[in-house]
């Protein structure tokens, strides 16, 4: 029964299959590995774990097919995703007492796998910013130092899934959520192409980049969970009708001939020289597999983050309206009339950071503003997409470091929002373009886990689990566990 | 001076569709606060809308009517502002791409006709509704919010707010031809603020407008419009000047008075709604709705004066909404005379409506019994006065008009072996005005034949009575 925590999906879909364990038995280990480990990670916001106990008493009563690996894998989800009945904050004071009464999409077909979602996993406030330290409630540590940050918004997710609380989480990813987050915690994180998984239930940022993705320890866990959220849904217009394939059929190991891009601006000024040699290394790695790796130009990608904070920001502060103290949520205690509920609930709700965010969008919004600024960055949008798209007439993969830098220390980047801006440089460009990018585990540097950012043509997640996968299966950084509570192995 | 009144309007209308524009809740009325709502009308983190198809083709349907071009690509925006019964605090509206553009309707006032151009024709969706209550304490009903709406943008094209009203008159007739919106002013389901300003003769440029508002019925907006050109007149005349301002109209003194006075323009900061992808009308879209479009009510007008030779009042009265109209030529190709058919809606039929603040089709008239009724007028069967009662029972009970003068013993006596009798009783003991009559007084034959009609309980035939009443008073 010990160090269950260490293993895959599929390690624990064996030994539940040949009655090793029961469903039973690996959600009480799980939440006592999370109890054990939440001192020093501080990962969850919520726990779920009298609900978790009865889903998976009902799993074992069912029985444990081989056709679905995930049934009975505990799951944490990110806290911006709706969770009907188990407390739903964004990691902000304004949702503090925010208990839903229905379920995300991406639930629904959680529950439907069978998964079993043990709690709720702490974030940057409304998924604003690279550290979860814009958190209202805790600070996640970083699995590796935990003086150090677990990457954001998703850095609770990351965090969970590499200290061994979870075997995968879901996260989100608007600018580099999933990959920058996963990069610092050394696993697989996948931002799928927008418009694969349904966005209904995830609590909006900024709608035309947002997108939910698996958080796993291996390139083969995260396919087969990417094939369990993924899909056409009706109550997301957005959500794309093109069909979902196997993504854990193509893992063969084999990518002879496959055209890699390595594109020079993601190597350049700012780029950590212990990333770039982990990155230089991967390359390496990928030639001796029989790919091909040139240096392409993605000439455009310089402005990615100056177009990111005006339109991401611009759809936040519209998207952010809601939370007004009238219907739900944190209602001040200083009103007297209706202009305080608005703004002393606001004032008093939002953090720093999301307020900085709505008055640059609603500033970038306003009229005599519109057009220098959202109309352009919309039209800068387009030539970021065009780059990829003349990249992608001649290539199969992009790749690049997922992050300029390991991660840095709580307390470090805090008060200077540009620099903690430019972190997210290297994966806001996939965003923008609305392609799928991934970080894989690709080495170390000072101690601390770097991402390899692999980026694919839309819908071509199956090319970069394959890629991942090969990459993977020649490296062996994955294996690396860090060391909490004397429960992992250096 | 003599100033020249311009007049543009903006009208809203609502579309009767099951479901939300954005939301499968239903669109309905008259329920318990909130009931018909879902999480997605609440603005709850984490929901997205999504469009439904009815609406955009309910707003094509009256787009193409109103002669409108329809936006071959378009998308939705976002509208964002503060206020309790908008929940998402952005509604989600048309900006840049409405679904139709350049369109007009001819109106008619004082016998002339004038061509008002649409500017353009928006879908959105409507708002909920604040209520006030007791303690100071608001409350917010949920169920309008998302309802579909459009709204209709005239030019500044109309000179009188008689031309303001026909206006109205012509769209709600057109709107309600379409079948999509019961355009109902009272009761909100149409709804109009007016732009009104004053320039010389002459002159191009637009003089300052106000903008009125809380115009409840089209009668309100002619008189509030009214009283805003004398208004603005006298501000003028004296030298002063317009203010920019939203001013509401008081139904109990018909005066405009000041709402507020517009500092700068509102900032909704709209955007492209980024939920809800963009979309293509096509070609083949827009004839299958146009396809699906009934005879306007202009050309239904010239039809009834040129074919039918109804009067052109008569023309207009059927045309006003699609369910007379149509009830009408039924009543036409069941067998009934158009002219009596035309008098009877007009008259009785209306009567009874507005007495009984019911609609045609609450009522048990249907176009065959009215025929049938409109038949044994013609054939003598029963006396116009008859008719009425007949009227009365078939538009409260139904029935066949045949069925009901029998059931009821109201066939007209016409047979002179039947009257004769009955007429020479009156005479006898109405020797006075025998007398009279003898010595000239003609009015004492109206008298005669009402004894007449009185002793027959009315089913005498008149024509008949009054035959024979002068052939025996001859006899005398």
């Amino acid at each position: 029964m010990t160090e269950l925590f260490n293993k895959s999906i599929e390690e624990l879909h064996s030994l539940l299959i040949s009655k090793e364990i029961t469903a039973t038995d690996l959600t009480a280990e799980t939440f006592a590995r999370i109890k054990e480990t939440e001192p020093q990670i501080e990962s969850f916001l919520a726990l779920n774990e009298e609900k978790a106990h009865d889903l998976a008493q009902a799993i074992d009563r069912k029985g444990i097919t081989e056709s679905n690996v995930l049934s009975g894998i505990p799951i944490g989800i990110k806290d911006n995703i709706v969770t009907k009945d188990l407390r739903t904050t964004a990691a902000s004071k304004i949702l503090g007492n925010f208990d839903p009464i229905y379920d995300a999409t991406v639930m629904d077909k959680v529950y439907q796998a069978d998964l079993i979602p043990v709690g709720k996993l702490n974030m940057d406030e409304f998924a604003m910013g690279a550290s979860t330290e814009t958190s209202y409630f805790k600070k996640t540590k970083n699995a590796w130092d935990q003086t150090k940050v677990p990457g954001g918004s998703s850095g609770g997710s990351a965090a969970a899934v590499a200290a061994g609380q979870v075997p995968v989480s879901l996260g989100s990813d608007t600018g580099g959520s999933i990959r920058q987050p996963a990069s610092f915690n050394g696993i697989v994180g996948l931002k799928p192409t927008y418009g694969r998984v349904s966005r209904y239930g995830l609590i909006a940022f900024a709608s035309s980049l947002d997108q939910i993705g698996p958080m796993t320890r291996t390139v083969k866990d995260n396919a087969l969970v990417l094939n369990a959220i993924s899909g056409f849904d009706a109550k997301d217009s957005t959500s794309a009708g093109v069909s979902v394939p196997d993504f854990a059929a193509g893992l063969t190991g084999d990518i002879k001939g496959m055209k890699v891009a390595l594109p020079k601006e993601y190597m350049g000024e700012g780029i950590q020289p212990g990333v770039r040699d982990a990155v230089l290394k991967a390359a390496d790695t990928f030639r001796a597999l029989g790919a091909t790796v040139e240096e392409v130009s993605l000439p455009h990608s310089k402005y990615g983050v100056a177009v990111y904070y005006i339109i991401a920001s611009s759809e936040a502060s519209s998207n952010l309206q809601r939370f007004d103290g009238i219907r739900y949520g944190f209602r001040s205690e200083h009103i007297t009339n209706l202009e305080d509920v608005y703004v002393n609930s606001r004032s008093e709700g939002f953090g720093e950071e999301v307020k900085r965010r709505i008055m640059l969008g609603t500033f970038s919004l306003s009229a005599g503003y519109y057009d220098a600024y959202f109309k352009k960055a919309g039209q800068v949008r387009t030539l970021i997409k065009q780059d990829f798209d003349q990249v992608f007439n001649q290539y199969d993969l992009i790749i690049g470091p997922a992050s300029p830098t390991v991660a840095f220390g709580i307390g470090e980047n805090i008060n200077d929002p540009i620099t903690m801006y430019m972190n997210d440089i290297l994966t806001i460009p996939v965003n923008l373009a609305g392609l799928p990018g991934m970080s894989v585990p690709a080495g170390f540097s000072e101690g601390l886990p770097v991402g390899l950012q692999i980026i694919g043509k839309h819908f071509d997640e199956a090319t970069m689990y394959k890629a991942a996968y090969a990459f993977e299966q020649a490296t062996d950084f994955h294996k690396k566990q860090p060391v909490i509570l004397g429960g992992g192995k250096a | 001076m003599n100033f020249e009144t311009v007049i543009g309007l903006e009208v809203h209308v609502e579309l009767k569709t099951e479901s939300k524009i954005f939301s499968p809740a239903p669109a309905h009325f008259g329920a318990e606060p909130n009931s018909n709502t879902n999480v997605i009308d609440w603005g709850y983190p984490g929901v997205l809308p999504v469009m439904n198809k009815a609406a955009i083709e309910f707003g094509m349907k009256a787009a193409l009517a109103l002669n409108c071009e329809i936006s071959k690509e378009t998308h939705f925006d976002r509208k964002n502002y503060f206020y309790p019964d908008n929940p998402k605090a952005y509604q989600i509206s048309q900006f840049d791409q409405p679904i139709g553009h350049d369109g007009w309707i001819e109106i008619e006032v004082e016998g002339k006709k004038k061509k008002i151009r649409i500017e353009r024709v928006h879908l959105e969706e409507d708002a909920g509704k604040n209520m006030h209550g007791k303690g100071g304490y608001s409350y917010v009903d949920l169920n309008r919010q998302g309802t579909p709406l459009i709204e209709i943008v005239s030019e500044a094209d109309m000179r009188s707010p008689e031309e303001a009203y026909a206006y109205l008159e012509a769209l709600r007739s057109i709107v309600l031809f379409t079948e999509v919106s019961d355009v109902k002013m009272e009761e909100g389901s149409m709804r109009c603020d007016a732009n009104i300003s004053l320039r010389p003769y002459g002159q191009e440029a637009f003089g300052t407008k106000t903008e009125l508002k809380n115009l409840n019925s089209m009668s309100f907006v002619k008189k509030g419009l009214a009283f805003e050109e004398k208004r603005q007149a006298k501000v003028l005349l004296s030298g002063g000047e317009i203010q920019q301002e939203t001013r509401r109209f008081d139904e109990t003194t018909s005066k405009t008075l000041l709402m507020r006075v517009k500092e700068g323009s509102s900032d909704y900061r709209y955007f492209p709604e980024p939920d809800i992808p963009r979309f293509v009308i096509d070609d083949e879209w827009i004839e299958r709705v146009r396809q699906g479009l009934p005879e306007m009510p202009q050309k239904r007008r010239a039809r009834y004066i040129s074919e039918l030779g109804l009067p052109e009042y008569d023309a207009m009265v059927l045309t006003l909404t699609k369910e007379m109209s149509d009830f009408f030529e039924a009543a036409i190709d069941a067998g009934a005379d158009p002219k009596q058919a035309s008098n009877w809606l007009m008259g009785e039929v209306s009567a009874y409506l507005n007495s009984e603040k019911i609609e045609l089709p609450d009522t048990k008239l249907t176009p065959d019994n009215l025929a049938g009724m409109i038949r044994l007028i013609e054939d003598g069967t029963i006396s116009s006065k008859i008719a009425k009662k007949v009227f009365k029972e078939l538009i409260t009970n139904g029935g066949d008009a045949k069925e009901v003068v029998k059931a009821k013993g109201l066939i007209q006596l016409s047979d002179p072996a039947q009257l004769l009798p009955m007429i020479n009783d009156v005479l006898d003991q109405n020797q006075q005005s025998v007398d009279d009559f003898k010595n000239g007084k003609d009015r004492a034959v109206g008298f005669l034949v009402g004894q007449i009609m009185k002793a027959t309980k009315g089913q005498a035939n008149p024509g008949i009575v009054n035959k024979l009443l002068q052939e025996e008073l001859a006899k005398r």
